[in-house]
């Protein structure tokens, strides 16, 4: 390992020292009372490694021989998850608190995905970019079902690791496919070896790889556990859930397809383009009849990761620039959302019916007006930031000659307004009821009314995310 | 200067118009008559020492798109400067006058603050009318063209609780947008093709637009002659010519200073102005001047036997105008500019007047405006008689024969019909029959009203109110009306003297008036061009020989003949000429066209012809309403075809419901019962109430809960996706 090598990865390297180090701490010292002080050392160090990330670094550089790459596209990607991991859960440890959830295992296991992710977006071969995943997914199984004692949470949990296993499975052999037909696991080398006749294994094997990211990203059809998982998981898990490791996921695909498959977009874009259209639609039609908000959240995510798709479909730098804001765009928004979500109780107890809604602008006006402008930017809705990440998305789409597809999401965006207007229905106009309760810890207060903000102000220049996204596209499109 | 004139009128609006709660209504009235009796004085500043060198004033920047580039600008030149004396002048009377007309109204309870609004709209009004005269390009004159039809909207509608003004104040606006698409379209199309909207930039490129054609509709268009009918189609609609000018009388539901000011002085006569303004490219479409000189005449001749039979006092003012409007775009379609403002310039003051006239005796007689119940009123209301006899003079056209000297529409009406003569020999008969009518109606009107004995109550009375309410005697207006009338009745008697040289009398006093480069200077410039000025020295002496001898022959079909020869040089010449410099000047006149010149050339009995009209139709007014007052009626028995023809105003309004507004409305209620009711409606929820929710069952069954399932299908999505890509992607 050289000193380079280690530079490069330095970031994981300190987060890997830090859970282990944690870890440790935790089992020597009290156990679960450190959790609240863990959760916070560790969204302080995602901060810090956010800011060393972003602007601590710069240029292209390879470790490993090429396992590990860091460029900008990476770099936009993981500062995004580490914000948004470290915004989850500041917010979910009051929560988490409350309900006696909260075990020091909680900010380890995080950590862990955390780490996972980050060397998937850095991925520069086959290997590497399994093994991110898989410590992300193991990760993740185990805090899905954190909530041991409950049913749900444990059902959640084995349902998102049996059909994880399929995925890794489907991932697995498609690699294979791709090495048995390329050679080489190391995505400059299927680079190279694609031109002239591509090998139809070589196809299939790509097939394979972007149905199990699919599963990850949650895009239909290998989306069915995201409704129950964001269901039976503690609430905090399922804001985990729909913001970094999409952001994750959906990187990784576009470095698969780019860096490994970037000479036949002809063969991917199409597949990208068939599971956007279903997930669009899918999303919105299907979120119709929940009656759950975190069901509805996640038929959401599924709406939104096709939207994402889109952007990436179109197979061009604007494409993948598109993506990551929309990305950056919803990753903010279900922070916001969440934050919500979360401090949703009666009697406190946690609830998630959307008719408990009803008539909540009287009893709370200014978050039901923050919670108005985040469903209106959910759903698109002009001049919030929302629709400014669909209009990037559906602009790359039509540029790139795919007018279709940007009608589909149109249309599409057209159906699942109805669902996020029913909820701005309920708050302003429902029937009068109970309304719930929204017990709100001043962090989570912050994050959702800092989101609404965001969403309005954001019509100016988008926070600058355009240029830097701009720049992380070049870096991975050639 | 010019921006105080410009802006003061906006600002008294403002301040009256939103600012008279905290002020009170007075304070705001007064507010907003001094503001626009200073942009008046400035006006006439500007008027009377301007040099006729046109200057701009830039405000603002306006758009920048492209190569589409405008500013908010004021250009100052002869035109304006006559446009700004006309529209200031007579709106500061009208304010003034309405502090009178405006003091008590039955349409209003004690309690209801009208007149601040009132006076608000008056001043919008001027300010988008100044506005359109200002513009330096045809977007902001289309803004205030637009400005002064919504201002119109809302005066004619000003009485809204009356359902007959609101359904003119929306006809108003509805036939207006007919001309303003027209209006639009050329505006387009001068953009498409010289690529600007400012005007130095158009006429420059005017020479080479008569050489482009242009495709629109089914054929290609010779694109100046293309442009100039579009761009007539506006003014159509705004000036009322014929076939657009049914909203003009039902226009009279508005309160009478307003019919004074839009419907009269200002307002119908921008279309005027915008065909004089857009001269440089009329001068090089000789068939939309054509079909102006055409429209115009037709619509004199058509107005003035509507307004023959009509009962209505505002009426048959308002069909004098529209007539008057017609004998303005005669002089602009036969190449006379100057004359068509001359015209236009004495006729608000004339028009004017009789209108606040006419708002005096409605006045005096307790809103009644139907003449027949009018009569003898010559000794109640003195002051009003005398201000409408001058009126009356001047529209019908008094003077001495053969000398300048005379009312002020004597002056400019017979330069009209001299300039038609050369122009087009039909316009010139219409145009002689018209004046006869035009003088039949106005002395009707004046006997009717003045003469005789008081026959109020006598005849039936179509209005709500009888007379039996209110058994007032006609009384005299106050001051503040009268002070209006008196400083109209002198425009309307010496405008036309004063003016006349140099709106027409003399041709190089009118040329250097306007600005344009002196006859013979164009002569040097053009060789090959016939020349306008006699004493010229031009190198191509027959075709100017022959244009100087055939009016003096007074051989019709010579006059018609020279201009066609001479514009095949002219073409030539123009073309190695292709000057990119916009002509100098606030109009301009061809060199091939010498209709200004010719004029003055025309036979003696062309001159009188006019004058003998006016006293033969004087006569038979006489002799059917002080001679023999059973006349009319046995005549309107004997030929009731004809009159009822005429009192049914030619049954436009009848014609346009059968043929425009009936399938219209036949056609919206097929749109929106069958087309949105059923197909959209109808489609939009079946698919939101009916598939929608079919698929989200659908989606919810599928979401069963076992793993299974789920596994199931992910290995079925593999499968499709994989199956699709062998099949249509691989290579």
């Amino acid at each position: 390992m050289t000193a380079v090598d280690f530079n490069t990865i330095l970031p994981e390297f300190l987060l890997a020292a830090f859970a282990l180090g944690a870890l440790m701490f935790g089992a020597y010292f009290g156990k679960d009372k450190t959790a609240a002080t863990l959760v916070w050392a560790t969204s302080g160090l995602f901060i810090a490694l956010a800011l060393f990330i972003g602007f601590g670094t710069e240029g292209e550089r390879m470790a490993f021989g090429g396992l590990f790459t860091d460029d900008p596209f990476a770099r936009f990607a993981k500062v995004i998850i580490l914000v948004s991991a470290a915004c989850v859960m500041v917010m979910a440890q009051d929560y988490m608190q409350r309900r006696d959830l909260l075990r020091f295992e909680f900010p380890i296991l995080v950590t862990l995905a955390v780490i996972g992710m980050m060397v998937m977006v850095s991925a520069g071969d086959l290997m590497t970019l399994y093994m991110g995943l898989e410590l992300q997914s193991l990760s993740l199984y185990v805090v899905a079902a954190m909530r041991r004692d409950s049913t749900k949470s444990s059902e959640a949990g084995l349902k998102y690791f049996v059909l994880g296993a399929l995925s890794s499975g489907l991932f697995l052999y498609g690699a294979s496919l791709a090495y048995g037909f390329a050679g080489t696991t190391q995505f400059a080398g299927i680079l190279s070896t694609l031109g002239g006749d591509t090998p139809v294994g070589l196809t299939i094997g790509l097939v394979f790889m972007l149905a199990a990211l699919a599963f990850k990203v949650s895009a239909a059809p290998f989306h069915m556990w995201t409704p129950d998982v964001y269901e039976g998981s503690p609430t905090p898990i399922t804001a985990f859930f729909a913001t970094a490791p999409k952001v994750a996921a959906m990187a990784l695909i576009a470095r698969l397809v780019h860096d490994a498959f970037g000479g036949i977009p002809g063969e991917w874009t199409q597949v990208l383009a068939a599971l956007a259209v279903v997930s669009m639609f899918l999303g919105a039609i299907a979120a119709i009849g929940q009656r759950d908000i975190k069901r509805l959240m996640a038929y959401s995510s599924i709406a939104h990761m096709g939207y994402a798709l889109v952007g990436l479909a179109s197979g061009t730098a604007e494409g993948v620039q598109a993506m990551l804001i929309y990305m950056a765009i919803y990753v903010t928004m279900n922070v916001g959302t969440f934050a919500f979500i979360l401090s949703m109780e009666r009697d406190g107890r946690p609830i998630t019916d959307i008719q408990s809604l009803n008539m909540f602008s009287k009893k709370e006006p200014l978050k039901a007006l923050a919670l108005l402008v985040l469903m209106f930017s959910l759903a698109g809705v002009p001049p919030m930031l929302g629709f400014f990440g669909k209009f990037y998305v559906l602009k790359a789409a039509v540029d790139a000659g795919m007018v279709w597809l940007a009608i589909a999401g149109a249309v599409a965006s057209v159906i699942g307004a109805f669902y996020y207007l029913r909820i701005v229905f309920f708050i302003y106009f429902g029937k009068d009821g109970e309304p719930a309760d929204s017990n709100m810890a001043p962090v989570q207060w912050l994050m959702m009314v800092g989101v609404a903000v965001i969403m309005v102000l954001g019509i100016v220049n988008l926070f600058g995310i355009e240029p830097v996204a701009a720049l992380a596209a070049e870096a991975l499109v050639r | 200067m010019a921006t105080i004139i410009l802006l003061a009128p906006l600002i008294g609006a403002l301040i009256c118009g939103f600012g008279w709660r905290i002020i009170g209504e007075r304070a705001g009235q007064i507010i907003a008559t001094a503001l626009v009796f200073l942009a008046a004085f400035l006006s006439w500043v500007i008027f009377l020492t301007f040099d006729g060198e046109m200057y701009r004033v830039v405000l603002l920047r306006w758009i920048e798109s492209g190569s589409l580039g405008s500013e908010w600008a004021i250009r100052i030149d002869r035109l304006t400067a006559i446009m700004l004396v006309v529209v200031n002048s007579v709106s500061a009377l009208v304010h003034l006058y309405s502090f009178g007309y405006m003091a008590h109204d039955d349409n209003w309870t004690e309690r209801e603050h009208y007149r601040a609004r009132f006076f608000a709209y008056l001043s919008f009004f001027t300010f988008a009318m100044l506005m359109l005269v200002t513009s330096d390009n045809l977007v902001q004159m289309f803004f205030g063209w637009e400005g002064v039809g919504v201002a119109s909207y809302l005066l004619i509608g000003f009485y809204y609780k009356k359902p007959s003004a609101n359904a003119a104040a929306i006809k108003a606006f509805v036939v207006n947008r007919v001309g303003d698409f027209g209006f639009a379209l050329g505006i387009m199309a001068l953009f498409f093709l010289t690529d600007s909207i400012r005007f130095d930039e158009v006429f420059a490129a005017a020479p080479a637009l008569a050489e482009t054609s242009i495709r629109f509709l089914w054929t290609d268009w010779n694109a100046a002659n293309l442009i100039g009918v579009l761009l007539f189609i506006g003014a159509m609609g705004k000036s009322a010519q014929l076939g657009l000018h049914t909203w003009l009388p039902d226009a009279m539901e508005g309160p009478t200073p307003v019919s004074a000011l839009i419907h009269a002085a200002t307002m119908v006569t921008a279309g005027v102005f915008l065909v004089c303004r857009m001269s440089p490219v009329y001068e090089y479409a000789p068939s939309a001047m054509v079909m102006i000189t055409v429209l115009g005449a037709a619509t004199a001749f058509v107005a003035a036997t509507i307004g023959l039979v009509q009962n209505d006092i505002k009426r048959v003012i308002a069909y004098s105008t529209m007539s008057q409007l017609g004998y303005m775009f005669v002089a602009a379609g036969v190449g006379v500019y100057s004359v068509a403002m001359f015209h236009l310039f004495t006729h608000a003051f004339f028009k004017a007047m009789l209108f606040l006239g006419a708002g005096s005796v409605i006045h005096a007689t307790h809103h009644e405006q139907d003449m027949r119940n009018y009569g003898g009123l010559r000794k109640k209301i003195p002051y009003t008689f005398w201000a409408m006899m001058i009126g009356t003079l001047a529209i019908t056209g008094v003077g001495i024969p053969l000398t300048h000297i005379g009312f002020a529409g004597f002056l400019s009406k017979d330069a009209v019909i001299e300039s038609a003569f050369v122009g087009n020999q039909g316009a010139f008969w219409l145009l002689v029959v018209a004046a006869g009518m035009t003088s039949f109606y106005s002395w009707r009107l004046m006997f009717l009203t003045f003469y005789g004995s008081n026959r109020a109550g006598t005849v039936g009375h179509g209005h709500g109110h009888g007379h039996d309410d209110h058994h007032h005697e006609p009384h005299e207006s106050p001051k503040v009306m009268l002070i209006p009338l008196g400083v109209l009745a002198l425009g309307a008697m010496f405008s036309g003297m004063i003016w006349y040289s140099v709106f027409f009398g003399d041709e190089d006093k009118v040329r250097n008036w306007f600005g344009m480069d002196a006859a013979h200077h164009q002569a040097e410039e053009h060789a090959a061009a016939p020349v306008e000025g006699a004493t010229a020295p031009a190198p191509s002496e027959g075709a100017v020989v022959s244009t100087e001898a055939a009016p003096v022959a007074g051989a019709a079909t010579a006059v018609a003949d020279v201009p066609a020869v001479a514009t095949e040089e002219v073409a030539t010449a123009e073309a190695a000429h292709t000057a990119s410099v916009a002509p100098k000047g606030a109009i301009f006149i061809g060199p091939d066209n010498t209709v200004l010149h010719d004029a003055h050339y025309v036979p003696k009995w062309v001159k009188v012809s006019p004058f003998i009209a006016m006293v033969l139709g004087f006569a038979l007014s006489w002799l059917f309403y002080i001679k023999n007052p059973s006349l009319p009626g046995r005549l309107a028995a004997n030929q009731r075809p004809l009159y009822l023809f005429l009192l049914n105003k030619w049954y436009f309004d009848e014609l346009y419901d059968w043929v425009f507004v009936r399938p219209a409305k036949w056609l919206g209620g097929f749109l929106w019962k069958r087309g949105d009711g059923a197909v959209i409606d109808g489609s939009i929820n079946g698919v939101a109430m009916g598939l929608i929710p079919l698929l989200t069952r659908l989606a919810g069954r599928a979401q069963s809960g076992y793993v299974f399932h789920y596994a199931f299908a992910m290995v079925i999505g593999v499968v499709a996706l994989i199956t699709w890509l062998t099949l249509s992607g691989a290579q």
